[in-house]
């Protein structure tokens, strides 16, 4: 009876087992599927003209040269933009107001907007800059972008910034150091490799970003550096591109989506590795 | 220190003048500073509100036009101007469903794994490997579930499903065919895979903060590793088990680009869910370039408005669940 009950107890816990051992294999699954499928369609199309020529009308050769450097620009625009608001936020909230309910009701915010459907945000930046100048610009995209790179920053400044220890801000006051002196050369300067970690996060994060710009930079056919004309962005381009029915736009389309997760997936590793060296230092 | 404490009149005055120049100095830096981090800082509520402000003066046009009816009709006729959101409301609420129907066991075990199976030597890099799932851009998942992912359910989950149920009340109306290959089952499906690492994560960080003596105690009374995770694990973290669940729900809700490639698109309420159909994000994208007219774009920033607020207020649920789980640690 009680050999029994222990038996069913024992098979019971190692089923369960079995059940996680199995769910962990079918996430990493995915990821290798989807990587193995990118790579498989999209070296096929990589070739030296990616990287030259601009996108082609349907039916002819052509690159994604104009893309590429859209994106760059783009993901520039957002976190020179993003950034030092972002570390100026998270600045106050760690520096000064820490223990004041402002502080808690924007890391709530904060919270919130870092999740918050991105396509929403591109509706935003719509209404405000598309609407008012009247045209779709460079300049609405890389707003629309730094709206998501804030909260990236803003979250990982203040983490960090709560982390060094006030005996160094105390060493800092006793020499009579002013309070902004402090921050910027004890404060930041402890917290460089984790400030650094987070905006790598945020450019990872807006490079492979499409809603946010459908409605914001739209997309340019052409090669154009005009901050205040539509640009194109590798992520619009392989949103059109893929679903369009023409053979030589999908297959730039894969091979656009080979670069794009190749970009990411290398700074979220660099991020990863730059944040364990901080860590163990 | 006598020639320190007793210095000539004359240099008095002179470095008294230069330290309260240098102190004012400081403390209008100090004070330019403070107003600069203080600013961005409101910015940032600043932000939020903006969003919810313009998303709401958009969307006056639409709801001054159909009322409440906005909400209830299924009508998306851009011929005619009419325009009713509940089909993209409840093609986003169906398939954030099957999402954490799949979604959640599986991040749950894959949490379990992490923290009472693996062996450490694993965790990190099994970690990892879950959390570049997260890294994968949501376009990347969109054209993979297009030409990969549908066209394999095509040919073999979904005939199943059809066939199997085929005899079965209810759910032969919701399995009902044919097999499309794109639908509401696929989108859900994808988002499920784009959830598991939101959830996954912050389930295992939550399982960590379980304090060893406790998982002990029950380990020495003779437990199993399973009913340790039930009794113990399990009821001492299920705040912040909701609190990532809402995470990945929130997620789920507002994804875009991935299910506007397999949705299917299409404005109408199927009782299938392998049957074409639409959400909110998936209308906005596909459809706001091309609108034209007031009525038209004001119908759509006010399906913007309506994603935003269901997501702020399942975010905001999980802000607070994580919260009161921190004031539990004394953090």
């Amino acid at each position: 009876m009680n050999a029994a009950l222990y038996h069913r107890r024992r098979r019971r816990s190692r089923i369960v087992m079995v059940l996680s051992v199995a769910a962990t294999a079918f996430g990493a699954l995915w990821l290798v599927l989807i990587l193995g499928t990118l790579v498989w369609n999209g070296a096929a199309g990589l070739s030296l003209a990616v990287f030259a020529e601009n996108t082609p009308p349907p039916g002819s050769a052509g690159g994604l040269a104009n893309a590429i450097v859209g994106s760059v620009i783009l993901t520039i625009f957002g976190i020179v933009i993003g950034t030092p608001i972002g570390i100026l936020a998270g600045t106050w909230m760690a520096e000064y107001g820490r223990y004041s309910p402002l502080s808690t009701v924007i890391r709530f915010v904060n919270d919130i907007l870092l999740s918050a459907p991105s396509i929403v945000i591109g509706l935003f930046v719509y209404e405000i800059l598309v609407v008012s100048m009247g045209h779709f610009s460079a300049w609405a995209g890389g707003a629309a972008l730094a709206m998501l790179v804030i909260p990236v920053v803003v979250r990982t400044t203040e983490d960090m910034l709560l982390l060094v220890p006030n005996t160094l801000r105390e060493a800092g006051a006793a020499i009579g150091a002013p309070r902004w002196k402090i921050i910027a050369s004890v404060g930041y300067r402890a917290a460089r490799s984790g400030i650094l970690t987070g905006i790598l996060l945020a450019v990872a994060r807006i490079t492979g970003e499409t809603a946010p710009l459908l409605f914001t930079a739209l997309n340019n056919q052409f090669w154009s550096l005009d901050p205040n004309q539509p640009m194109a962005s590798l992520p619009v381009t392989i949103f059109q591109f893929a679903l369009s029915p023409y053979a030589d736009w999908q297959q730039l389309a894969w091979t656009g989506a080979l670069i794009v997760t190749f970009a990411v997936l290398t700074l979220n590793i660099v991020a990863r590795v730059l944040s364990n060296l901080g860590g163990s230092k | 220190m006598t020639e320190a404490a007793l210095p000539s009149i004359r240099e008095t005055s002179v470095t008294d003048a230069g330290r309260l120049r240098a102190l004012k100095r400081f403390a209008a830096g100090d004070a330019l500073f403070r107003g600069a981090t203080l600013t961005a800082a409101i910015a940032v509520l600043v932000l939020l509100g903006g969003v919810i402000v313009s998303l709401a003066v958009g969307s006056v046009p639409a709801l001054k036009a159909f009322g409440f009816d906005f909400l209830t009709t299924q009508k998306w006729n851009p011929v005619t101007e009419k325009f009713g959101a509940i089909a993209p409301i409840y093609g986003t609420l169906v398939t954030s469903l099957i999402a954490m129907l799949i979604g959640v066991p599986v991040s749950i075990g894959i949490a379990i794994f992490l923290t009472e199976l693996c062996p450490y030597w694993l965790r990190r890099p099994i970690g990892i490997a879950i959390e570049l799932l997260a890294g994968i851009p949501s376009i990347i998942y969109g054209i993979w579930g297009l030409f990969v992912f549908a066209p394999f359910l095509q040919a073999t989950l979904q005939p199943w499903l059809i066939e199997a149920f085929a005899d079965v009340p209810v759910l032969n109306v919701l399995f009902a065919g044919p097999p499309y290959g794109i639908g509401v089952l696929t989108a859900g499906l994808i988002l499920a895979i784009m959830v598991l690492p939101f959830i996954t994560a912050v389930t295992r960080d939550v399982f960590l903060t379980v304090p060893p003596v406790l998982k002990e105690a029950a380990y020495g009374m003779g437990c199993t590793t399973w009913e340790v995770i039930r009794k113990v694990v399990l009821p001492y973290t299920r705040v912040g088990v909701v609190g990532g669940v809402m995470l990945g729900l929130g997620r789920a809700l507002g994804e875009t680009m991935a299910v506007t490639f397999v949705i299917g698109n299409a404005h109408r309420i199927s009782s299938s869910i392998l049957a074409p159909g639409t959400t909110i994000s998936a209308t906005i994208a596909n459809e706001f370039n091309e609108a034209v007219g007031d009525i038209y774009t004001s119908s759509l920033i006010a399906l913007g408005l309506i994603l935003f607020v269901i997501t702020f207020i399942v975010l905001a649920i999980s802000r607070l669940m994580l919260m009161r789980l921190e004031r539990k640690q004394g953090k």
